[in-house]
């Protein structure tokens, strides 16, 4: 096991390290979001999630909805990382003509299950392949990423009093909660504690665990696995910008690229782990 | 004229669709009684899911069906299903160009007695914007169940603009309807009025004075607004050099903007756009509200007079 964690402590660093030279090549994109989602994107894509990245349309693989579809360099890092387009492509990004959009589009980019970038979304999608799952009485799973900022948005709560309704038990909703949004902190703008007991009082089970810790992201979703009759949600802290002293914490990085020379700073911290 | 409700049709027509087709599940927001989806949820329970009254979370939860290779019938009023929910429409459904179908009963000024906030003069704007949909508004219980059956054969998102009780019927049977080009109601030369909806029938009426009276003028159903059949338009237009267009609908943005767009670009000819003009209407009878638009069989005849050259 202890080896399997190395492992992927090691896949989170080039993750990362691909989602700062992709949004540097771009001049634009959003990084804070994406560094604090390396983990648990890691975790789902290399200790979770079955999916076949050379059958990306195999109607029984586990889907993923990254509903905070702005942070979707690290979902393009994973997908290319896990094969399902060349890892050069990454430099594409946000450039006319190419497969990787600002935001996530399933229809041009190969292992992306769900359009996504207008906030909220996602987890109504998901709930949608999710009950189809049950009524084609496949096994496959569905796993949304929702930003915490997205949380403000009305549908979220929507699909929270649905999934519960139709006791979804195949879906994991898991909350980035990296307490940043783009004009502040959650606090300033609009604050989202009680946080868990809202789940709760919408009939989810609610996991909290720190989001940079492999154990504890793999026994969360361990625990959901088990789960019957009941949607879970991971509530997962994290640090915005995580792993880049200059970026973490720092609401300025929720949209903005490095420099070159940013770039290279950043590079040679994570891969010190400064 | 015999009557018959296209509300109910709609939820007939799903059964119908239901019992050929597996892969059709049906979503609602607590107005199944309303909207007549109660008669899938009565055939069909496995494949009936009650959203509650979250259009928003109903059209996303529609997009995900759809990526699983189902195809489901989101309904809604009009009014709800084109407008609280047209962001998840153009997010969830029409980027991604799914093979969601939105039933939305109660168009027009059919809800008359509960007000604006249930009229729905603006739908077909709405859905005419966003690409990759395919927008339709049936005129009588028989187009509709032709529109139910032609959307589940077409591949993408379709838009059904329904009505509610008491319309004239106009077909005898769906075999007869061309979604795609529309219905020619009355032939003549002298003049052509498009129309859809509840004001089909009063169209085929004003023709059917008018010839009495000498005139012969041109009645033509559409179902399909977008694509709309431009070559059937350019036809009419060559033939009859004056069109009214008829709509229960504002007279911005919908079947008078369609036909206006077409004729504009390739072949002008004086047109005339009969709907709702621009503005809210208060509760009534959809009698007195069709009345207050100038949707009458009289008003129509008395437009076409004017009109003539």
């Amino acid at each position: 096991m202890e080896k399997d964690i190395q492992f992927l402590k090691d896949t989170a660093k080039e993750l990362r390290k691909n989602i700062l030279k992709m949004v540097c090549a771009a001049c634009s994109g959003h990084p804070g979001g994406a560094l604090s989602a390396a983990e648990i994107i890691t975790a789902l894509y290399y200790g979770e999630m079955h999916v076949d990245p050379k059958n990306p349309q195999d109607p029984d693989r586990d889907r993923f909805i990254l509903s905070k579809g702005h942070t979707c360099p690290v979902l393009y890092s994973v997908l290319a990382m896990k094969g399902y387009f060349p890892l050069e492509e990454l430099q594409t990004l946000r450039k006319i003509n190419g497969r990787l959009q600002g935001h996530p589009d399933m229809n041009k980019t190969p292992g992306v299950d769900s359009t996504a970038g207008s906030l909220g979304n996602g987890l109504s999608i998901g709930i949608g392949m999710a009950l189809m799952a049950k009524l084609d009485k496949k096994s496959y799973r569905t796993y949304v990423l929702l930003g915490c900022g997205e949380l403000n948005e009305g549908l979220i709560w929507e699909a929270a009093m649905a999934a519960a309704k139709f006791k979804i038990d195949n879906l994991l909703a898991i909350v980035d909660y990296n307490r940043l949004q783009l004009d502040g902190t959650n606090d300033e703008v609009m604050p989202l504690e009680p946080l868990a007991d809202k789940w709760k009082a919408f009939n989810w089970n609610v996991i909290t665990i720190d989001g940079h810790d492999f154990n504890q992201i793999l026994g969360a979703f361990r625990k959901a696995g088990e789960t019957v009759n009941q949607p879970t949600v991971i509530i997962a802290n994290t640090v915005k910008g995580k792993g880049v002293s200059f970026m973490e914490n720092k609401v300025d990085w929720h949209g903005k690229a490095p420099n070159k020379e940013q770039l290279e700073t950043a590079l040679r911290e994570i891969e010190n782990d400064i | 004229m015999q009557t018959a409700s296209m509300r109910t049709a709609y939820g007939e027509a799903l059964v119908e669709a239901g019992r050929e087709n597996k892969n059709i599940v049906v979503l609602e927001a607590d107005l199944s009684k309303a909207t007549k989806t109660s008669l899938f949820a009565k055939a069909f329970p496995e494949r009936f899911f009650n959203i509650g009254i979250a259009e928003q979370n109903m059209m996303s939860m529609a997009a995900g069906f759809a990526t699983c290779g189902k195809v489901p019938f989101a309904t809604a009023l009009a009014v709800f299903a084109s407008m609280r929910a047209l962001e998840q429409v153009r997010t969830s459904v029409c980027i991604g160009n799914l093979n969601v179908k939105i039933g939305a009963p109660y168009g027009g000024l059919a809800t008359a007695e509960n007000g604006p906030t249930h009229q729905c003069i603006s739908d077909i704007n709405m859905m005419r914007g966003l690409p990759n949909m395919t927008v339709l508004a049936p005129s009588d219980a028989v187009s509709c169940k032709a529109c139910v059956h032609w959307a589940v054969k077409h591949k993408g998102p379709v838009y059904i603009r329904i009505l509610r009780d008491g319309e004239p019927v106009l077909y005898e049977k769906k075999e007869d309807v061309n979604i795609e080009n529309g219905n020619r109601l009355h032939e003549g030369n002298d003049m052509a009025i498009i129309c859809n909806g509840f004001t089909s029938h009063m169209a085929l009426q004003a023709a059917e004075e008018l010839t009495k009276e000498g005139m012969h003028v041109t009645v033509h159903d559409i179902f399909c607004i977008k694509p709309i059949a431009a070559d059937v338009i350019l036809d009419i237009a060559q033939k009859c050099k004056r069109i009214i267009t008829v709509e229960e609908h504002n007279i911005y943005g919908g079947l008078g903007s369609a036909v206006a767009e077409v004729i504009s670009q390739s072949r002008p000819v004086p047109l005339k756009i009969m709907g709702v003009n621009d503005y809210f209407s208060d509760s009534g009878s959809h009698k007195d509200l069709l009345e207050r638009a100038g949707l009458t069989v009289e008003n129509i005849i008395r437009q076409v007079k004017d009109f003539v050259e």
